[in-house]
């Protein structure tokens, strides 16, 4: 009851926090634009008068690096960066876990099995306290940018001044919606008041994604701006700025990267709390709380790839240039990285999946296949992994004749990554179709020829990947070689989705010959669980450097620019680092939230402390 | 509090490898610094100097070889563009208003959809819209001067005649040329770079010798060349380098025309400094 209190008094107190930085921030948008406009240099256009729809809008400032305020030896940009990358840590945090609550929730009611409403609970009250410091984090970068990069503030908010004030608002529902969801989850049990409850989940994650597109919406603009002319005029309609041409793509890519990434971060807490428990019952629960989690943020990794990919054709849609900044250029190298941390999620979650076979001793019947699907997820990441240009010296250049190396170089290419990554999804598929199977007998009269079908799908869907991958890759000109990935993905996306409906089926009702026995997995399992949330929180720390890197020395494309001290792209080693020390300070408050729930079930008794009360 | 420990230096290794990956598996590219406006001195311009900074626009600020470049194919190469730019006005899917060959170059900057070559089209426009943005505009930015020097570049690389104009006025970068048209040109101060060590690293001449702490290995190591060369053969050796050829290395590999980049006291300070390296 206690902590209750504490937490509704803290709540009380950020939204307050909350509201003064919005208060302080959006009056202020207005004056802030023509003390800018008095400040700073204007642009030819408006010299000339060429402002878009004749309307008030000033046009982007053109700023000197002196024009850049400074706070002592504080390194503007690096405290912009971090400020903004672990809101979005916890922001995807918060935002994620409300689906997947409300889906187990809704799993609960529907199979009215109370473990998964248990589950439910304890995921969203892990969110609770991340809630507050994703407020504390939006409020940090609000003032962070406002301290170092004012007129880039007052530009943005001059634009978007609508939809900041509706996300305030917005804050403020979903903030309410939440305390609501879950300080009355055991209140709002059974009949009626359970779907009043799944409703106020509907709401609280129509709130959340709401709030994450308009955020969305400032970020793109930066990078596809819309709705002002070359100078920067803004012509008065938000909503085209709102509706730029990277929303979209990104709004998709981060929904889908928040499920997986949620889905990492509880399956840390439950490896957590596994590692911790005292008693069987505790590391059984924990135990299938992180298989839940694992399950719900491999689930989410699997379209990832291909949410990327769209994301990535329409950055080359709306500019070549930026296009090939982002995957020819100076970035290039970035991708051998992200392999790397593609890499380890799924050999992570892929372990994690075979410790998990030791649940059953019906596993035996499968062991002997890990091997093989290991070494293919292996092989596949070393192709993913493998460059297409090296930088050499110019003996190695020499004596290798060129740039590519004879037998290695043609794997560097796009086609070869493309289907190194759909053979790597289709196998982590396999990981969890034996994984279902271990406990279980089908008793359906079908059995065999179900499984050759399935087998039959596998193999062809395998063939054709391989022959678009080559056949496009090397035999045809630039244009097809990118287009094959379209196939590959459909391919892929339907051996996994025919093979789920065909096992679903031959499963069901199913003879249970080997029970699943929750907690006997090994402690190892449990950082495996660590590693797929440490290797997700870093790669997204990587992907928005380049996100807002590809933008290079412009605030906003091609109409803001960027000339502040700061305007170089940092190489990738600085990156890494920037993205390393974001990632200690969020895997610190991340365990430090983990604790605090551990905490806040603990009591102590002490005698002769309080005083006799009387009756 | 152990678990704590445990799972902490866990996640500290894992970061500690992915960070040590980043910075010591991969190598580190500095990428270049965000461009600055070509400072062009019109009025002592020559046409050769033009050319060479019309060649430094395309490899540099007009960012032309992250598409007109033989990786990739994403865009057509452009060598020959200025021999065939009259063949693209006479055809029939030919949809600007240049007449010339040098209008032309002109307008497939800036409005690149007027011909777009078959094959490198917009995805679905059946080869009616360019995906090449305007280089005028956007976040290249180039200015009528700079352009122009594009061109020049293009039509010497293809060896045609060069067409092109230089631009009356003074500085013309895409401030000043603004300031131009309205009569208030202002003519920038050359660069003159005093140091010997700024000149290799600007010419990239460790891109091929060894010299000032860089190590290429396609010319000959310059770290003594002093010792056995005097500033005559020096001076001909960069002006000319044909001239005399080092045993054991190939001809036509040295660019001829340094004489044209290089200011006459950038020159002698270079010659001075390898005659020092003893």
């Amino acid at each position: 009851m206690t902590v209750n209190k504490t937490q509704r008094v803290r709540a009380i107190l950020l939204l307050a926090l909350f509201a003064w930085v919005v208060a302080a921030v959006l009056p202020g948008v207005d004056a802030g634009a023509a003390q800018a406009a008095e400040t700073v240099a204007v642009t030819e256009a408006s010299e000339t008068g060429a402002t878009a729809g004749d309307n008030n809008f000033q046009p982007a400032p053109q700023l000197s690096a002196a024009d850049y305020p400074r706070l002592g030896s504080v390194n503007s940009r690096v405290a912009v960066w971090l400020a903004a990358q672990l809101h979005l840590w916890f922001a995807a945090f918060v935002l994620a876990v409300p689906i997947f609550v409300f889906i187990i929730e809704a799993i609960g009611m529907r199979t009215r099995d109370r473990r998964y409403d248990e589950l439910a609970y304890e995921f969203i009250k892990v969110s609770i306290v991340a809630y507050s410091l994703t407020a504390i984090l939006g409020g940090l970068l609000a003032i962070s940018l406002l301290l170092f990069y004012p007129q880039l503030f007052t530009y943005l908010a001059t634009i978007f001044k609508g939809s900041m004030f509706s996300y305030a608002l917005l804050f403020f529902v979903e903030s309410a919606v939440l305390y609501l969801y879950y300080y009355g989850w055991h209140w709002l049990q059974g009949g009626f008041k359970k779907w009043v409850h799944l409703t106020l989940g509907l709401i609280l994650n129509a709130a959340g994604t709401t709030l994450m597109f308009l955020a969305n919406a400032w970020t793109t603009f930066m990078m596809s701006p819309a709705g002002v002319d070359a100078a920067g005029v803004f012509s008065g309609d938000e909503w085209a700025a709102i509706h730029n041409f990277l929303w979209n793509p990104i709004n998709i890519h981060r929904l889908v990267a928040n499920v997986a990434f949620g889905g990492s971060i509880v399956g840390a807490y439950a490896a957590f709390k596994f590692l911790s428990a005292s008693t069987r019952e505790q590391r059984a629960h924990y135990d299938w709380m992180g298989y839940t989690a694992n399950f719900i943020a491999v689930s989410a990794l699997l379209p990832l790839p291909f949410a990327g990919y769209y994301l990535t054709a329409e950055i080359y849609a709306y500019s070549q240039q930026m296009g090939i900044t982002l995957m020819g250029g100076i970035f290039a190298w970035l991708f051998i990285i992200q392999a790397v941390l593609i890499g380890a999620l799924f050999l992570s979650a892929n372990y994690y999946l075979w410790c998990g076979m030791g649940r059953s001793d019906g596993a035996v019947r499968y062991n002997k296949y890990v091997k093989y699907i290991a070494i293919v997820i292996i092989g596949a990441f070393l192709v993913w992994f493998t460059p297409h240009t090296l930088v050499l010296t110019n003996e190695e250049l020499k004596s290798l004749g060129g740039p590519y190396h004879k037998y290695l170089g043609p794997l560097g290419i796009m086609p070869a990554k493309n289907t190194a990554v759909n053979l790597m999804i289709l196998f982590t598929a396999v990981s969890f179709l034996i994984y279902r199977r271990t406990n279980k007998i089908a008793t359906v009269a079908w059995v065999r020829s179900g499984n050759a079908v399935m087998m039959a799908l596998f193999t062809a869907g395998i063939l054709n990947i391989l022959f678009l991958g080559i056949y496009h890759g090397y035999f045809t000109n630039t244009v097809y070689k990118v287009a094959a990935s379209i196939p590959q993905v459909l391919t892929t996306l339907t051996i996994i989705v025919v093979s789920s409906v065909i096992d679903a089926f031959m499963y069901r009702g199913a003879k249970e010959v080997a029970p699943l026995h929750w907690g006997r997995i090994p402690e190892r399992a449990q950082y495996a669980l660590f590693l797929l949330a440490v290797a997700f929180t870093w790669l997204m720390g990587l992907m928005g450097y380049i996100r807002s890197g590809i933008r290079q020395h412009w605030h906003v494309t091609g109409v803001f620019r960027d000339n502040s001290v700061d305007a170089f792209t940092p190489t990738l080693g600085y990156a890494a680092n920037i993205v390393s020390m974001g990632t200690i300070l969020f895997m610190i408050l991340v365990i430090f939230v983990f604790w605090l729930s551990q905490v806040s079930t603990r009591k102590t008794e002490v005698s002769g402390y309080w005083g006799q009360q009387t009756a | 509090m152990r678990n704590f420990i445990k799972v902490m230096a866990f996640s500290l290794l894992t970061i500690a490898a992915f960070a040590g990956y980043s910075n010591f598996g991969i190598p580190l590219i500095n990428p270049a610094p965000p461009p600055e406006e070509e400072q062009l001195d019109l009025e002592t311009m020559t046409m050769d100097r033009f050319v060479a900074i019309g060649e430094r626009i395309f490899n540099g600020k007009g960012t032309c070889t992250l598409c007109h470049s033989a990786v990739g194919g994403r865009a057509p190469l452009l060598d020959t563009v200025a021999t065939i730019a009259n063949e693209r006005l006479a055809d029939e899917r030919y949809e600007g208003e240049a007449d010339t060959g040098e209008a032309y170059l002109f307008e497939s900057m800036v409005d690149p959809s007027a011909y777009v070559v078959a094959g490198f089209g917009k995805t679905g426009t059946n080869d009616t819209k360019s995906p090449m943005p305007d280089i005028a505009g956007g976040s290249i930015g180039m200015s009528d001067a700079e352009i122009k020097a594009v061109i020049a570049y293009l039509q010497n690389l293809a060896g045609t005649e060069v067409t092109v104009e230089i631009p009356a006025g003074g500085g013309a970068d895409a401030s000043e040329e603004s300031e131009s048209k309205g009569g208030q040109a202002a003519a920038a101060e050359p660069v003159i770079l005093a140091d010997p060590e700024a000149l290799i690293s600007k010419h990239a001449c460790g891109a091929c010798h060894k010299v000032a702490d860089q190590s290429g290995a396609l010319g000959p190591d310059l770290t003594r060349v002093g010792a056995g060369r005097d500033e005559t053969y020096l001076r001909r050796a960069i002006l000319d380098p044909n001239a005399d050829i080092a045993e054991g290395f190939q001809p036509n590999l040295m660019p001829g025309n340094y004489g044209e980049q290089l200011y006459a006291k950038e020159l002698e300070v270079l010659v001075a400094y390898l005659a020092g390296l003893k």
